[in-house]
């Protein structure tokens, strides 16, 4: 390894800046006390040792439903739900841990894994517990090689405590954990393209049902979760599923890791119960940078519908009231434009993304992906027609629902959004072939 | 060509999964490969193909599906800059823009010593630090404005053979 370490991040700017509210998987974080003797010192693993000692299998799904826990990674299922899908008969079964982290926006999961591994192996190993489960595999985004090679440490270490292994901490529950990495493309953060991944093929999402729950890694009754909500698991069983429903709002447990981006005074994660108003989240990131006027939010990572501010200053993060606002919660990437952005060059590039990124099996994505970006394209380049808003509009609707995964209407969804909320921006494009805004990006 | 040292890291990526399912260590063995010899051409497809059991075609369609592996040779440093939309409300595209001047290479390209590829990447996953670009696929750089490429820049050139 090359010696650049004065241009890498530690960690202060996005997580150790003081600033989460009642923080539970950031707490007590400082970077260098990522070890396990160090997690042990924050009362790491006695959550483990509880559910071995004293917990059934069913108990502990059962906080977990209680928990209102959804799933961290963009979908927000009930995760003690998605648990209880899994087949109760003995053979063999898998456990994964998506961290394939690259929807734009999000890079929550990064620091948990950087500063926080062992959150992750415990809350993984309590799944597998619960699940029957004996192995697993933590897929982590290829771009982040050093935080795999932190994670592969962190096993290290948890393996020669026993916290992994045959028959932990002294029970009869075997369970071996190994981490894996992808190497570049998106659509492995869809479940199914994971597991495609995982066995060593192209990343092509998997027609569901059967869903991963009765045939997923090599075949075998699987379950899927998000880093994130692994590591939300050891307080849930340390302090009870009902503690942590307080937290959020009912329906939405607990605290949400949001990656604040764009343009703000301090982009970072920020680590808040869910249901906190947006407008003190974007205090916590220190307003809008150059106190500059708030224009729009994408408030859960590229592939949620973008939210005009006055819309999002009157919600609050939740999976319910952002759903109700007109978007969706999904990654907690929140990335915040103020009012110098043109909206129809700010899709250009992620209609190019999803263009780039799709994995080319379904023609509606695959074809469709192209139209987007091209019609954008000339929009914004001062050649398009006032009929392609409607045919953005309709190439969309003939995506969206027509793929076998979702980065289909991941594509769709903000095309639709940006018209809907910013059409007088597409028709000055059009009409003067030029920028309403005069944006500088 | 693979080595012994190439060998027993490919060993402890099969180790990883059942013993019938070698395959799924393909992405990592690749990334070792690249690693040592900077790309994955033809020849260490098929040593890798052989290596696990699988048809040379399925490696390749591994090699051509993921963005990172480079099907041709770079240069000693690639520099992946992010360009996505969070990054680019944060410069990520002047970066890009400001290092192809600098290096004076179109982006994608190589320059003529051989010392750097610059090519624009999708989401590295580490927004929050934009402008951010990744070194030879391994090392995140963050918050590189202009004076910390230029420093960067200085620093590789500086690097022993």
């Amino acid at each position: 390894m090359l010696d650049l370490a004065r241009f890498q991040s530690d960690g202060e700017a996005t997580c150790f800046h003081g600033r989460h509210v009642g923080a539970q998987i950031y707490a007590g974080l400082d970077g260098a006390n990522w070890r396990l003797a160090d997690y042990r010192k924050r009362g790491g693993y006695e959550a483990l040792r509880k559910v071995l000692q004293g917990m059934t299998p069913e108990q502990v799904i059962a906080e977990v439903k209680l928990s209102a826990l959804r799933g961290r990674g963009g979908a927000g299922f009930p995760t003690g739900l998605k648990w209880s899908f899994m087949p109760r008969t003995p053979g063999q079964k898998y456990l994964v841990c998506n961290s394939d982290e690259g929807e734009p926006g999000t890079c929550k999961d990064r620091d948990i894994l950087m500063f926080n591994p062992h959150i992750v192996i415990e809350g993984m190993a309590i799944a597998a517990y619960a699940m029957g489960i004996s192995v697993g595999y933590n897929y982590i985004h290829g771009e982040i090689f050093e935080v795999y090679q932190r994670f592969e440490e962190a096993l290290d270490e948890a393996r020669a405590a026993g916290f992994l292994g045959a028959r932990l901490l002294g029970s009869g529950f075997d369970f071996e954990l190994h981490a894996v990495h992808g190497f570049g493309a998106y659509i492995c953060g869809e479940e199914t393209a994971l597991l495609e991944s995982l066995e060593g093929k192209k990343g092509q999402p998997r027609f569901k049902p059967p869903f991963p729950a009765s045939y997923g890694l090599y075949g075998r009754p699987t379950t899927i979760n998000n880093t994130e909500t692994f590591a939300a698991v050891p307080w849930i069983i340390t302090n009870g599923g009902e503690k942590y429903l307080a937290i959020g709002k009912p329906n939405n447990g607990g605290t949400k890791i949001f990656s604040v981006v764009g343009d703000v005074e301090r982009p970072g994660n920020y680590e808040v119960p869910l249901g906190l108003p947006f407008a003190q989240l974007l205090e916590l990131a220190g307003g809008v940078r150059g106190a500059s006027k708030l224009k729009a939010v994408i408030p859960g990572g590229s592939s949620a519908p973008v939210l005009p501010a006055a819309v999002m200053m009157d919600t609050t993060m939740d999976y319910d009231a952002i759903a109700k606002a007109g978007s969706m919660l999904g990654s907690g990437a929140v990335i915040v434009m103020d009012e110098t952005r043109c909206m129809v060059s700010s899709l250009l590039r992620l209609s190019y993304f999803y263009m780039h990124e799709s994995c080319g099996q379904c023609t509606p994505c695959r074809e469709g992906t192209g139209w987007l970006w091209r019609m954008v394209d000339r929009i914004e380049h001062g050649t398009g027609r006032f009929e392609d808003i409607e045919l953005l509009n309709s190439v969309s609707d003939h995506i969206q629902g027509h793929t076998i995964c979702a980065l289909g209407d991941a594509a769709a969804m903000p095309v639709r959004a940006m018209i809907k909320h910013f059409r007088d921006e597409f028709v000055h494009h059009i009409e003067h072939k030029a920028c309403l805004v005069g944006a500088r990006a | 060509m693979i080595t012994d040292a190439m060998r027993e890291r490919f060993a402890r990526e099969v180790a990883k999964y059942p013993a019938d399912q070698r395959q799924s260590a393909v992405i990592a063995c690749l990334a070792i490969v690249q690693q040592q010899d900077g790309h994955v051409g033809a020849d260490s497809e098929r040593a890798v193909a052989e290596y696990l059991g699988m048809p040379p075609i399925a490696v390749h369609e591994v090699t051509t599906f993921y963005n990172m592996y480079n099907q041709q040779p770079v240069g000693r440093f690639k520099l992946n800059v992010c360009t996505n939309l969070p990054c680019r409300l944060r410069d990520g595209q002047l970066a890009l823009d400001y290092l192809c001047r600098k290096l004076r290479v179109e982006e994608g390209g190589t320059t003529g010593d051989r010392l750097f590829t610059v090519q624009k990447a999708e989401c590295l996953g580490a927004c929050a630090d934009a402008p951010v670009l990744l070194v030879n696929d391994l090392q995140m750089c963050s918050f590189m404005s202009r004076e910390r490429l230029d420093a960067l820049v200085e620093a590789l050139r500086k690097q022993p053979k």
